[in-house]
């Protein structure tokens, strides 16, 4: 299940949830989700080793990976950004929001992350502020009431902040 | 003490309300802007915090609770404003009446929205500190549970519930009572509890709001729930999404248990009750109970037949009872204040109240809970204060994507399970969006299609395909190039659908598409026929262009457009090249002379 293009990953970590972590199947999603915190993603080098030391077969947890949108295969930038299209968001101009974040961090047609990997975008269903809506998150912080030049600045902003740390 | 009054009698109390709302609105920044300030000033005040009150569209809310009985509610408090409540109030003693909801002129809006609320599922959120189970305990917090536990009678307790009239708040409406009795009647030892904290449809957040303000209603519920079926464990089934809920959650469970209120032998009689969390990884399908068992059990969420139900066969082949989390809060209540109480608001066939949560276009957005039986006229007009654009408004979407958008014609139904149907929408979870004339409904059904169908988790060939066939023509319709007969085709595809899906997802999906033909054909008849979105909302059929009149050649839409398609040189009108322009609506949002017109 590796390929190639996998880089030599520090599986000690791993070696860490494996050896707390529930056994049998009931486990595979705290396990997947713990992998994930870990790595942020889920490598497939983690996903093999993860299966012989739980004997949890590599196809069920492939299965259970695929199936839930919370588990991405590739990695991710360093910051998430997380742009809301609930009902709510939708209504007030989320696609708007959407597409104005992507094109400030200059995101390629069908990638989701940045070409220095600093940022990742991601749409997601609902977070639950739609009073606030349209609604973005970024990384743990959330901001409200966005509109396309609002967005501008706060993309402006998170550029800055990260060229300043480089 | 009592919470939320006063701390120890001759000290004010602050309580900042940190739900997530109020967070994202910045109350995080308030609560240490007033930790700072009371710091710096020695003055004899306590903080505290506390969940969500409801009222969103004033966050973030500061409450000071004063030894002599006075209480006021600041809203909209930010660290500036902090400065000077600390300053004018707290040390001072004069409120400032303008920024409260008790002052000029709040008070009347205030008074609309709450006017008609009556809180049972809410009955602490905003009010108590969720962190502090002795606050629960101050509000007869796990006083129904002792009872039921001293009368040792599980069949009181369902006769209980089915007086009251409750039924599941997740939007399915089956009767609580008498899922409970089913479970209870399934024959074997083990049983299971769950609680389905996986609130899937995008706009809505009531459950969210009771996980993070009220906690503990929730396990006295379960643990009231478990002891009536004779289950001793629970799994609380909770969206990742939502990290503050479960971190209270999980805080709860330990407070309960060092209490004895929850564990082995609770309260020195027999029965133990062990209740342990699971986040969801991301997936609406399973809200469906079957394939939520699915998910606990580490596979893949995807529902199966019924029967055998849940009740005879659930989480690992055993009788296993769930209910969501609004209808465990309520369960406390129930059982404290008897069946009759809860069965005496509402109409004939759905009792209590309701929690709901309105965003959208609407000027009061927030957390509300009602009386089953008021018209949706009231809670979006009087509740939520109507309109926040000016424009009328056109309808509400109720029961997010399995549900369906009722139009303004018909806002004098009643919110009652049974009439909400009637509609063609369903009660649901709760969610209301509110759209006025801005809202395109071809838009809003082809977003719940592009939604539900990314959602379907493939089972069956009508939701897995026939949801992509009715996208692909909406899509279609959207983008001008719709044809008449796309509308019977959808209407056909709308009914197979609902007959050969196995699950609630598919059942429902194409709802919203069906109350959409139904009541607002006229917009779709526009796209398809005239080739023109009356919301102007679908891009593809709007033209924009510059007024000569007003433009000022300010340069600004030039400088912003994405592709470079405005010329014109500076302080001469600009033109817009028809040709290459996107219709991304950039040079229209930075116009400060409104000469962007759109066709």
């Amino acid at each position: 299940m590796a390929t190639q293009q996998e880089q030599k990953l520090d599986l000690g970590p791993l070696d860490q949830i494996l050896a707390t972590c529930a056994k049998g199947l009931e486990a595979t999603i705290p396990l997947l989700q713990g992998i994930q915190t870990t790595y942020g993603y889920l490598p497939m080098e983690a996903l093999v080793r993860a299966s012989a030391g739980t004997g949890i077969p590599e196809s069920h947890l492939f299965g259970v990976a695929t199936f839930y949108k919370q588990f991405r295969l590739r990695p991710v930038g360093k910051n998430m950004i997380k742009v809301c299209l609930g009902t709510a968001c939708h209504v007030q101009g989320g696609q708007r929001v959407h597409a104005v974040t992507r094109e400030s961090l200059e995101i390629g047609e069908r990638e989701d992350t940045t070409s220095d990997a600093l940022f990742t975008v991601e749409p997601v269903a609902c977070l639950g502020c739609c009073s606030l809506a349209p609604v973005v998150m970024v990384n743990e912080t959330t901001h409200g009431r966005l509109d396309a030049p609002a967005v501008r600045r706060l993309m402006k902003k998170l550029q800055k902040s990260e060229k300043k740390d480089a | 003490m009592a919470p939320g009054t006063t701390a120890s009698g001759d000290t004010i109390r602050v309580v900042v309300g940190l739900g997530s709302c109020g967070i994202a609105a910045g109350a995080q920044d308030v609560k240490e802007a007033f930790e700072r300030l009371l710091g710096e000033r020695q003055l004899p005040v306590t903080l505290g915090v506390t969940g969500c009150i409801g009222a969103c569209h004033r966050e973030p809310i500061v409450e000071v609770y004063e030894p002599a009985g006075r209480h006021v509610t600041y809203a909209a408090v930010t660290p500036e404003r902090a400065a000077k409540i600390v300053e004018e109030h707290l040390a001072g003693g004069h409120p400032i009446e303008e920024w409260t909801f008790q002052g000029e002129p709040l008070k009347a809006e205030v008074d609309a929205y709450f006017g008609k609320q009556t809180r049972v599922a809410l009955r602490n959120c905003g009010v108590i500190d969720p962190e502090s189970i002795d606050d629960y305990l101050g509000r007869e917090g796990y006083k129904a549970l002792g009872q039921v536990l001293a009368d040792n009678s599980p069949e009181k307790v369902i006769e209980t519930l089915i007086a009251s009239g409750l039924r599941g708040r997740g939007g399915g409406g089956f009767p609580t009572g008498t899922k409970w009795k089913f479970t209870r009647a399934a024959p074997g030892p083990k049983k299971y509890i769950i609680c389905n904290a996986d609130e899937g449809d995008p706009g809505a957040f009531m459950d969210r709001s009771v996980l993070e303000g009220d906690p503990h209603a929730v396990l006295e519920g379960m643990a009231i729930g478990a002891f009536a079926v004779g289950a001793d464990e629970a799994y609380i089934y909770c969206r990742a999404e939502y990290p503050l809920a479960i971190k209270r959650l999980r805080i709860a469970i330990s407070q309960a248990e060092e209490r004895n209120l929850l564990g082995p032998g609770i309260a020195g009689t027999s029965f133990s009750f062990k209740v342990k969390i699971k986040e969801g990884a991301g997936a609406f399908v399973c809200g469906e109970e079957t394939a939520l068992i699915f998910s606990i059990e580490g596979r893949r969420g995807m529902p199966r037949k019924r029967p055998p139900f849940p009740a005879q066969e659930g989480l690992w082949g055993k009788p296993t009872n769930i209910n969501n989390v609004e209808t465990f809060a309520n369960v406390p209540w129930i059982l404290r204040n008897g069946g009759g109480a809860f069965a005496a608001m509402g109409t004939e066939k759905s009792k209590g109240s309701k929690v709901f949560a309105l965003a959208g276009k609407i000027k009061r957005g927030g957390l509300v809970e009602v009386p089953m039986g008021i018209t949706l006229r009231e809670i979006l007009e009087e509740v939520g204060g109507g309109s926040d654009t000016g424009k009328p408004l056109k309808a509400v979407q109720m029961g997010g994507p399995s549900g369906g958008c009722i139009p303004a014609r018909l806002f004098d139904t009643r919110v009652d399970y049974d009439e909400v149907t009637r509609t063609g929408a369903i009660m649901g979870s709760g969610g209301m969006v509110v759209m006025d004339s801005s809202s395109c409904m071809v838009d809003i059904a082809r977003f719940f299609l592009d939604f539900t169908q990314k959602e379907s988790c493939g089972k069956c060939t009508f939701c897995r395909v026939g949801t992509l066939r009715m996208l692909e023509i909406l899509e279609r319709i959207t983008q001008g190039k719709g044809k008449m007969e796309d509308l019977a085709l959808l209407e056909e595809l709308a009914v197979k659908i609902k007959e050969t899906s196995l699950c609630g997802l598919g059942q429902t999906a194409p709802n919203p598409v069906l109350t959409t033909l139904k009541y607002f054909r006229d917009e779709y008849e526009a796209h398809v026929v005239h080739g023109r979105c009356p919301a102007k909302v679908c891009k593809p059929l709007l033209t924009f262009s510059i007024d000569p009149a007003a433009c000022t050649g300010c340069t600004l839409c030039a400088r912003v457009c994405p592709v470079k398609c405005i010329s014109g040189e500076k302080k001469q009108t600009h033109v817009i090249d028809q040709t290459r322009c996107t219709k991304c609506s950039s040079c229209l949002e930075v116009c400060k002379d409104n000469a962007v017109v759109v066709k």
